[in-house]
């Protein structure tokens, strides 16, 4: 019975969001200006609705000390009060109020998430292109320093350096960017590769241009398409990351609001049947679903899809 | 045949090197850990005197390359060092685990693999139809979830308030191997779910790139029913990609394993791992990701050597 129930409501949650990315679209391509309208307009559904989750997250994490009815870390209640009129969603296991950390919990997670990814970019970008366009020895030491670094699995690397320099944010930014950029390395040089043999870039050089103005004048333009894409993906994968540091208690330190440890201080009520602690977890789903909705739709456009 | 086998002592040696760095960035662990080594030890309380008596004991005086040597002919020995918080040997501490983590992984490999292969068959089989976006879909979100929600909605449905599985999957003792499988049925599902989808999409756009061939042409105006042609025209060909894939999610369910155990409570060497991180206790750290990155890079050398086996072109090259 519980099954069919769940079955039913899945039904309804799916409809609901499909129509709402249709009516997001639709408004989209009624105030954006025509160029974008034009674009909106090939958007598929999934898509539109992850851009719209990806606006009403922005919003969220920008204004949350304005929507948040309750501080990030007082405490207002009993512990693990269920939902009632004043804490919609009841309160954690501290006491405090669920919906105002859940709210707060968006800025943190998701700013940091954003802050490792630009940083992971700007340094793998960087040194991938430099591989590039320099060649030689320095393209040999650089990409067999990556091959070694991803050697380790990703997670259990980025535990061994936690270990060493302690479980901190600022700790876990670093080790991360620092773990990713190699992934970012692999992609830029590669896509760099393809640019650096143009007629243009040897004409460029001729000209006697500087490797930073070749760099981001001539093969950064080029390049930009697979790097945007590229970036919505690790923006999914490192948010995943300190999600799963974060519920193993080696990443934001309390009394920090992050959904990963919220999921996992409050873990207990899901064995009583209550889906509480299920919603933070639900978040970080739902917004790296999003991405990847919007990811897919930019990739399939820039493939010129082959699939038969 | 003989370059084959050249080949692939080549892919071997080339692990081997890479094991080797990886040792040496694990073992520069010590080196960056700040403050000292000794001090961490034997606590605040020790005097200066038996600090620097431990720092000779322990040979932290030597040159560090003297002390990577010792360090690496004591790991080929068997010998990890001890854990910094209780003493124990770390060798006997992954040892009692090691079993725990791979017969979990196993488990997991064994429902997620033929799974996922055959979903992505029957996708490029039935490509563009209801079914294929609906896998298709559900394979982008299911990749999109991070372990834990997996998890906890599987203990929300499954175990819980009279549900027929245990949300715990912590055993003493020898357990039956009914009994094993069934209460390790709950971590093995949320693994297997967390990896079928990328293994599904990537057998299904591996045989559907194959399609487009003229081969496969010829065998479809032959008359030949679509299930068979990519049974025996396309799949073949499409092995080595899927081959790797199927290897990198069997390196990614090492390290997934680290959360789902937390979870459940599952006493693997991800908890062991969890638990010495927040301890700080490196010898036992040093040690599981030795362990966790040498199944990683011998995974990855498998699958480099099984994708060139599966190519004749390769094999039988003049």
């Amino acid at each position: 019975m519980g099954f069919i129930i769940g079955l039913v409501w899945f039904v309804v949650v799916i409809a609901i969001a499909m129509a709402a990315g249709l009516l997001f679209r639709f408004l989209m391509v009624q105030i954006c200006p025509k160029g974008i309208a034009k674009e909106m307009r090939t958007a598929p559904m999934t898509a539109s609705f992850g851009m719209l989750m990806i606006l009403i997250y922005i919003i969220v994490a920008v204004f949350a000390p304005l929507i948040a009815p309750f501080s990030e870390t007082e405490i207002v209640g009993r512990e693990y009060d269920a939902w009632n009129n004043v804490n919609l969603l009841g309160t954690d296991n501290l006491g405090r109020d669920m919906l105002s950390r859940l709210i707060y919990a968006a800025r943190n997670t998701v700013g940091i998430a954003f802050i490792i990814t630009a940083l992971a970019f700007f340094l793998g970008s960087i040194l991938g292109l430099l591989a590039a366009i320099v060649g030689g020895w320095v393209d040999q030491a650089l990409s067999r320093t990556v091959d070694v670094l991803m050697a380790i699995p990703s997670l259990i690397f980025a535990m061994l350096l936690l270990t060493i320099f302690g479980t901190s944010v600022v700790s876990m930014i670093i080790v991360i960017a620092l773990i990713d950029s190699t992934r970012v390395f692999r992609l830029a040089r590669s896509v760099a590769m393809n640019i650096v043999v143009m007629d243009y870039v040897e004409a460029a050089k001729l000209r006697g241009e500087g490797l930073w103005r070749l760099i981001t004048r001539e093969i950064l333009p080029n390049a930009m398409a697979p790097l945007v894409a590229e970036f919505g993906l690790r923006f999914c994968f490192v948010f995943l990351m300190i999600s799963a540091l974060s519920f193993l208690g080696l990443g934001m330190q309390p009394p920090t609001a992050d959904w990963g440890s919220m999921v996992k201080d409050n873990a207990t009520l899901i064995t009583f049947g209550d889906i509480t602690p299920l919603l933070p977890a639900g978040a970080i789903a739902l917004l790296t679903v999003s991405v990847n909705f919007v990811v897919d739709w930019q990739l399939h456009r820039a493939s010129g899809l082959k699939e038969q | 045949m003989s370059h084959i086998w050249m080949m692939i002592a080549q892919r071997l040696a080339l692990g081997l090197v890479t094991l080797l760095v990886v040792s040496l960035i694990i073992f520069l662990g010590t080196e960056l850990l700040p403050g000292d080594f000794a001090q961490e030890i034997l606590g605040q309380a020790a005097t200066p005197e038996t600090v620097a008596a431990l720092r000779e004991q322990l040979g932290l005086n030597d040159p560090m390359h003297i002390r990577y040597v010792g360090w690496l002919t004591d790991v080929l020995r068997g010998d990890l060092g001890e854990s910094l918080a209780n003493g124990q040997s770390v060798a006997d501490l992954i040892g009692r685990r090691l079993g725990n983590t791979l017969s979990l992984a196993l488990y997991a490999a064994a429902i997620a693999v033929p799974l996922s292969l055959s979903l992505g068959i029957l996708a490029a089989l039935f490509r563009n139809s209801f079914f294929d976006r609906v896998a298709n879909a559900s394979a982008l979100t299911s990749i999109s979830f991070p372990e834990f929600f997996v998890a906890y909605i599987l203990i929300f449905w499954l175990a819980g308030a009279g549900g027929p599985f245990p949300s715990m999957a912590n055993f003493r003792g020898d357990p039956s191997l009914g009994d094993f499988l069934y209460r390790t049925f709950l971590p093995a599902l949320t693994l297997t779910l967390v990896v079928t989808a990328h293994m599904m999409r990537m057998t299904r756009a591996a045989i559907i790139n194959l399609l487009a061939s003229p081969y496969i042409e010829m065998a479809r105006l032959k008359g030949m029913k679509p299930m068979r042609v990519i049974i025996r025209h396309a799949l073949p060909n499409a092995l080595a990609p899927i081959i790797n894939v199927v290897a990198l999610n069997l390196a990614y369910l090492i390290t997934g394993v680290v959360v789902v155990e937390v979870v459940f409570v599952y006493p693997g060497l991800g908890q062991l791992m969890v638990d010495s991180v927040s301890a700080r206790d490196m010898p036992v750290v040093q040690g599981i990701s030795l362990v966790f990155a040498a199944a990683f890079v011998l995974l990855n050398l498998t699958a480099d050597v099984l994708a060139t086996l599966s190519n004749p072109r390769l094999i039988h090259r003049r």
